[in-house]
């Protein structure tokens, strides 16, 4: 048998090496099932953690698909520090493309990217309204936030196949459930690099990264805000006494959350959809959790983690196509994954010691 | 109008069996966000072994195995590595996704035969009353006795009580010399078995077949049942039913071509799980005694 003994500080080499033992446990113990569930496990790690970096055009998907992760991630990690569970972000993405996205649309013809600059804050909007109802719930009547922002990602998914199949349907899209496609005013442009051209996908929405990433960091670090955040989160006792209150941090990092996971939204419909469908988003949401985790709730470990499962993400796509593996697998990693990263976190504050039965 | 009400208690049996079984794990303080993925391990695990012994009991037994092997899993992490029961129970619904997506996609397209229904003779030939109580499945019937046994174990047995003092003072029961741990992981397994036979419901009765996510939320609509509840089994009975005619009124809506789309009306049960919830809440903040007090609360032993 073996208990846990409370370390005197907590351990710095654990908050780095955490995150990685994970990910090896989690190749490891990923392969054992596949190999028992009868795919060959060095195929299948090729596809999924190396193909993705086998063309410099897929090497800059992975940013593509890592840029909505990224900025929901940011958000997730506001409600997460602060022990506010808002696992709806997948909800609000879809309701912060959905109400850019019609607002783009009221504007047939306009050409300039201004546009899009009022898209970002209508699709803020659309995020933050949907996670204003968890957040109102729970600070007025203390309901339980986990619930209601997971049942509005359904209630979502389920408004946004109404309104393309029904009022936005383009009656020129020969029965397929699309929008009218975007104003050139609305849409991400793809980076040309002179001398090769685009590579892949990628698109100007990297440069959000580039800002937020920063941003988020100054907010978390250095400023009263975040500060209060991270003590709400960790002491929230400690919180009461000095006065913070809960219920405006509360509201505050739903909105902001809910916000960044709309912009999310309008990033990823303008940049790779140009239109309105009734699925735009394939489990961003719900992927962000992980990598806000996997991150350690810190917007530069947010980064690496976005790139990471972005590339299980790809290469996933890619076992797909060559192996037949459903893509849900990567549910598979990451679920394991958390698993590991959460016991790494017990690790940085218990050792491990052993005893004998008594 | 028998066959309305026989179509309710078929869908909210699923809810039943995993907001029982979610209600006696958090009773001993473990709050267990994973009842969806432990539902559609057992759903894909009956659908395994229909196919594979081609006995529909067998997916009963299937089921509940496959459900206890993914609350084990969650155990192991929250009670004995102390980790954060809200982020593991995602996590296992997350990685129940992917399992079951792996495993179920040698099944798809593949259908089994559904649970018989069971008659008790001459109670069956009561009017009304009889096709509807007496003749049904052999999980349907377990239901009730899973109900009766769990309400008659928390109120009226010592090891009832043990268990919720666990989870109201995990310190306390533990000063007092009972294994806190020991407790904790009978009650998840007990939580991951119910919330198993649960989702085999789902093929064995409801659609025959395997799809991905064919739980549908049932898991989350299951623990906000437990809160509706305020942790009393035999309101889970009343809130099940009421999901379940719910989930049958928008379907009816829809065959009967009410003006309304059919999204809005497919909404219906997750915006009224959200409406529950808030109603219920008044009750709760008045009376902070209805939640176990260390719901969600690591144990951490010193010893």
């Amino acid at each position: 048998m073996f208990t846990f003994v409370p370390r005197d500080k907590v351990s710095k080499n654990w908050v780095i090496l955490g995150p990685l033992v994970s990910i090896f446990l989690t190749i490891f113990f990923g392969l054992l099932i596949f190999t028992f569930l009868g795919y060959d496990p060095l195929e299948t790690l090729y596809q999924v953690f190396m193909s993705p970096f086998s063309r410099i055009d897929r090497v800059s998907d992975i940013f593509v698909k890592a840029c909505p992760l990224i900025i929901i991630g940011c958000g997730l990690m506001l409600c997460f520090r602060a022990n506010i569970w808002n696992i709806g972000a997948e909800g609000q993405f879809i309701m912060g493309a959905l109400l850019a996205g019609s607002f783009a649309l009221m504007f047939p013809d306009v050409e300039t990217k201004i546009l899009l600059l009022f898209m970002f804050l209508v699709g803020f909007i659309g995020g933050a309204i949907w996670a204003f109802i968890p957040a109102i719930l729970k600070t007025r009547l203390n309901v339980n936030e986990i619930l209601v922002s997971l049942m509005l990602v359904y209630v979502a998914m389920l408004f946004i196949d109404f309104i393309v199949r029904g009022p936005l349907r383009d009656p020129m899209s020969f029965g397929f459930p699309l929008t009218k496609p975007y104003p050139e005013g609305a849409l991400i442009n793809k980076i040309p690099f002179p001398g090769i051209g685009y590579l892949g996908q990628l698109h100007y929405g990297i440069l959000l990264i580039v800002l937020l990433i920063p941003l988020s960091w100054i907010f978390i670090h250095k400023t009263l805000g975040g500060f209060k955040i991270t003590v709400l989160g960790s002491a929230p006792k400690a919180a009461k006494f000095a006065g913070f209150k809960e219920n405006s941090i509360t509201m505050t990092v739903l909105l902001l959350s809910g916000g960044l996971a709309g912009i999310a939204g309008v990033v990823e419909v303008s940049a790779n959809m140009g239109q309105l469908q009734p699925e735009v988003s394939f489990g961003y949401g719900f992927t962000a959790i992980i990598v806000a985790f996997l991150g350690r709730l810190n917007p530069i470990g947010i980064l690496f983690a976005g790139i990471t499962i972005a590339t299980v993400k790809l290469g996933a796509d890619n076992a797909q196509m060559t192996m037949g593996i459903p893509k849900v697998v990567t549910g598979l990693f990451e679920g394991i994954l958390l698993f590991f990263l959460l016991t790494g976190e017990t690790l940085q504050k218990y050792q491990i010691k052993w005893k004998r039965f008594k | 109008m028998d066959a309305l009400i026989l179509t309710i208690i078929a869908t909210s049996i699923p809810l039943l069996l995993a907001a029982t079984g979610e209600l006696i794990s958090e009773k001993s303080g473990v709050l267990n966000l994973g009842v969806e993925g432990m539902m559609l391990s057992g759903a894909v695990g009956a659908l395994g072994a229909v196919l594979w012994l081609e006995n529909p009991y067998f997916g009963i037994l299937a089921g509940a195995l496959s459900g206890i092997f993914m609350a084990t899993i969650f155990s192991i992490f929250t009670i004995n590595f102390m980790t954060n029961q809200v982020a593991t129970g995602l996590g296992l619904t997350i990685f129940a996704t992917g399992l079951t997506g792996l495993a179920g996609a040698p099944l798809v397209g593949k259908t089994i035969t559904s649970l018989p229904k069971i008659e008790i003779i001459f109670l069956s030939d009561i009017p009304l009353i009889g096709p509807i109580l007496f003749k049904q499945d052999l999980i349907a019937y377990l239901s009730i006795v899973i109900i009766v046994l769990a309400t008659y174990f928390l109120k009226y047995t010592k090891s009832g009580m043990i268990l919720r003092a666990v989870g109201d003072d995990h310190y306390s029961a533990h000063s007092i010399g009972y294994s806190v741990k020991k407790i904790r992981w009978f009650a998840t397994s007990f939580g991951g078995m119910c919330a198993g036979i649960g989702g085999a419901y789902i093929p064995l009765v409801l659609t025959p077949h395997w799809s991905e996510g064919m739980t549908a939320g049932r898991g989350w609509i299951a623990l906000a049942l437990v809160v509706f509840a305020s942790w009393i089994p035999w309101r889970i009975i009343v809130g099940a039913l009421i999901f379940g005619g719910i989930t049958i009124a928008q379907l009816v809506g829809q065959a009967r071509g009410w003006p309304i789309p059919s999204q809005i009306l497919s909404m219906m049960p997750y915006i009224a799980t959200i409406i529950a919830l808030t109603m219920i809440s008044g009750r709760i903040s008045k009376n902070k005694n209805i939640v176990p007090a260390s719901l969600g609360k690591p144990f951490i032993d010193m010893h």
